[in-house]
């Protein structure tokens, strides 16, 4: 696993993969946290990050299926799937590697976000003055969520050989995902709460509130672990 | 260590690529596997080293069953897919790495390995390329360095030569040749001189099923029906001359003054046509006798199959 791990990773860093999510992410949201005067925490009057946590997942939903696209659908075009799946490498291996490179990735992103929450923190009046609580829960909640983003990407990565496809799937599923349930709830009456609990958009808001509810820990890992199971099935289903 | 192929039988869909074929191999044996596109070359390499499953029947290597220990025949087992397939945005060495580190070997080790492969496999002077940067000789090159690096016991080579130039390929056949020693090697090609310079023994599959499995000359030797002469006149000669040459059953001709003669089993011609040159004063300027080829052999077995 280590050595898919090294490799995806490596892949990202020696292209421009890397730089280009790494730089969009960080630019749009700086853009967007204090320049732009809609979302400008500096307008804004108040010192909180919720520019970046209501933003931020929209922001991924279309940049982490861009990293994960070519994962798998690549591989299998380029006919080195075989020459991987040839290799002394559980299929668990693959997949697990990839996933954690992809997610490496992601958290690189996320790091240098970190020096808002230090300008905030100094821009508060008196210094100081934010929710760090709120704001850790809504790092922790972030993180989660590109959990499940990235195992949302590799599974459709893993379904085609097409990058577009895989891209515009991925970006689709994460976006049911995110707030689709959500806005599905307002439709079902009754089983309302139920249908919004099965999304991301619920689990999310329940964390950046600064408490890290085991449900939602578990809602969040049981989702990504699903997905990856799914994804490693339909690597072994060459074997069928 | 040994491949033993047994009973397999590999359909996609409705169509059946392989059927019911068996087979050994020894160790220290470079096998040869012959056939046409389509006979089933590349599916049977695919279900040796556990990336197919075959519909039934299995392949053991060193006794152990792909199906079973995939993880550890695949430790032992060197492969390179056909058409050769590579990360191109790696540096040849550290593709090597990656590979050997997959193979499990210590850093301190692969180290050593892998100069000592790049040296093998003649990638010295490439060994610090992309390998998108390479042309396809040395790309290949690469393939079976990476399906060497952990030194392997079996080795499947899938079409090593296919689309170089005649240099690449006796380069390549030759580092094929160096490196068996002590080693199982299976590779599939079609070409046939390349069966002849490396081979002891040659399969040739058609249609799925196994229609030769013998020793290169034995092989030959057994196929070859009638001999055939070529001769060459150094002028134009009448074909009714030629026509009297006793044991002879057909007469072609290829120009206007050379002629390919084939006689009857068993009979040589050449005394025969020197001795009628002689009478009707031609003067002769070549007699060879035609090698019954490998290509012909070839187009015996496997055109034969598909009539049938």
């Amino acid at each position: 696993m280590i050595q898919v791990f090294k490799k995806e990773l490596n892949s990202f860093l020696n292209s421009l993969i890397a730089y280009v999510v790494i730089g969009v992410f960080l630019t749009s949201i700086g853009l967007m946290m204090w320049v732009f005067n809609d979302t400008s925490v500096l307008e804004y009057g108040f010192a909180d990050m919720d520019t970046l946590f209501s933003l931020g997942p929209y922001v991924f939903i279309f940049l982490v299926p861009a990293i994960t696209m070519k994962s798998f659908a690549e591989e299998k075009k380029m006919g080195t799937m075989e020459l991987l799946l040839t290799k002394p490498l559980s299929d668990w291996s693959i997949v697990l590697g990839k996933f954690l490179a992809t997610f490496a990735l992601v958290l690189f992103a996320l790091i240098p976000s970190l020096i808002y929450y230090y300008s905030i923190y100094k821009l508060g009046s008196p210094a100081g003055n934010i929710d760090s609580a709120g704001v850790a829960g809504s790092y922790v909640g972030l993180m989660f969520l590109s959990l499940v983003f990235c195992a949302i990407g590799l599974f459709s990565s893993s379904l085609t050989t097409n990058q577009i496809v895989s891209f515009i799937m991925a970006a689709f599923l994460s976006f049911i995902f995110y707030t689709g349930f959500d806005s599905l709830s307002v439709l079902a009456g009754n089983a309302a709460l139920l249908i919004k609990q099965l999304g991301i958009l619920y689990h999310y808001e329940s964390l950046s509130r600064g408490v890290i509810d085991s449900r939602s820990v578990i809602y969040f890992v049981s989702v990504a672990g699903l997905i990856l199971f799914g994804t490693k099935t339909v690597i072994s289903s060459r074997q069928w | 260590m040994s491949l033993q192929v047994a009973h397999l039988t590999k359909y996609y869909g409705q169509q059946k690529a392989v059927n019911d074929i068996s087979f050994e191999i020894n160790k220290g044996e470079i096998v040869g596997f012959l056939g046409p596109n389509g006979a089933g070359k590349s599916t049977t390499m695919k279900i040796a080293t556990g990336y197919l499953p075959p519909n039934s029947g299995t392949v053991f290597v060193d006794g152990l069953d792909v199906l079973h220990h995939s993880l550890k025949v695949r430790k032992v087992t060197g492969y390179l897919p056909e058409h050769n397939p590579l990360y191109l945005d790696m540096y040849v060495h550290e593709y090597l790495h990656f590979v050997g580190k997959v193979y499990g070997i210590s850093s301190s080790r692969l180290k050593s390995r892998s100069s000592e492969i790049i040296e093998l496999c003649g990638l010295t002077r490439e060994q610090n390329k992309k390998i998108e940067a390479l042309s396809k000789g040395y790309r290949q090159r690469v393939g079976i360095a990476q399906a060497l690096i952990h030194d392997p016991a079996v080795l499947i080579l899938d079409e090593p030569t296919s689309g170089l130039d005649p240099n690449q390929i006796l380069e390549i056949r030759k580092l094929i040749k160096d490196i068996s020693a002590n080693k199982t090697v299976i590779f599939s090609t079609h070409i046939l001189q390349e069966v002849q310079a490396l081979c002891d023994r040659v399969i040739v599959i058609n249609m799925g099923e196994i229609v030769a499995d013998d020793t290169v000359d034995h092989l030959m030797r057994s196929q070859t029906k009638s001999l055939a002469i070529i001769v060459e006149f150094s002028g134009d000669v009448n074909e009714d001359v030629l026509n009297q040459i006793p044991g002879m059953k057909k007469l072609e001709r290829i120009t206007s003054s050379s002629f390919r003669l084939e006689g009857h089993q068993g009979i040589d011609l050449r005394a025969e046509v020197f001795r009628c040159a002689a009478d009707h004063s031609l003067s002769l300027r070549g007699l060879r006798q035609e090698e019954s080829s490998l290509e012909e052999i070839f187009r015996e077995l496997t055109v034969n199959q598909t009539q049938a």
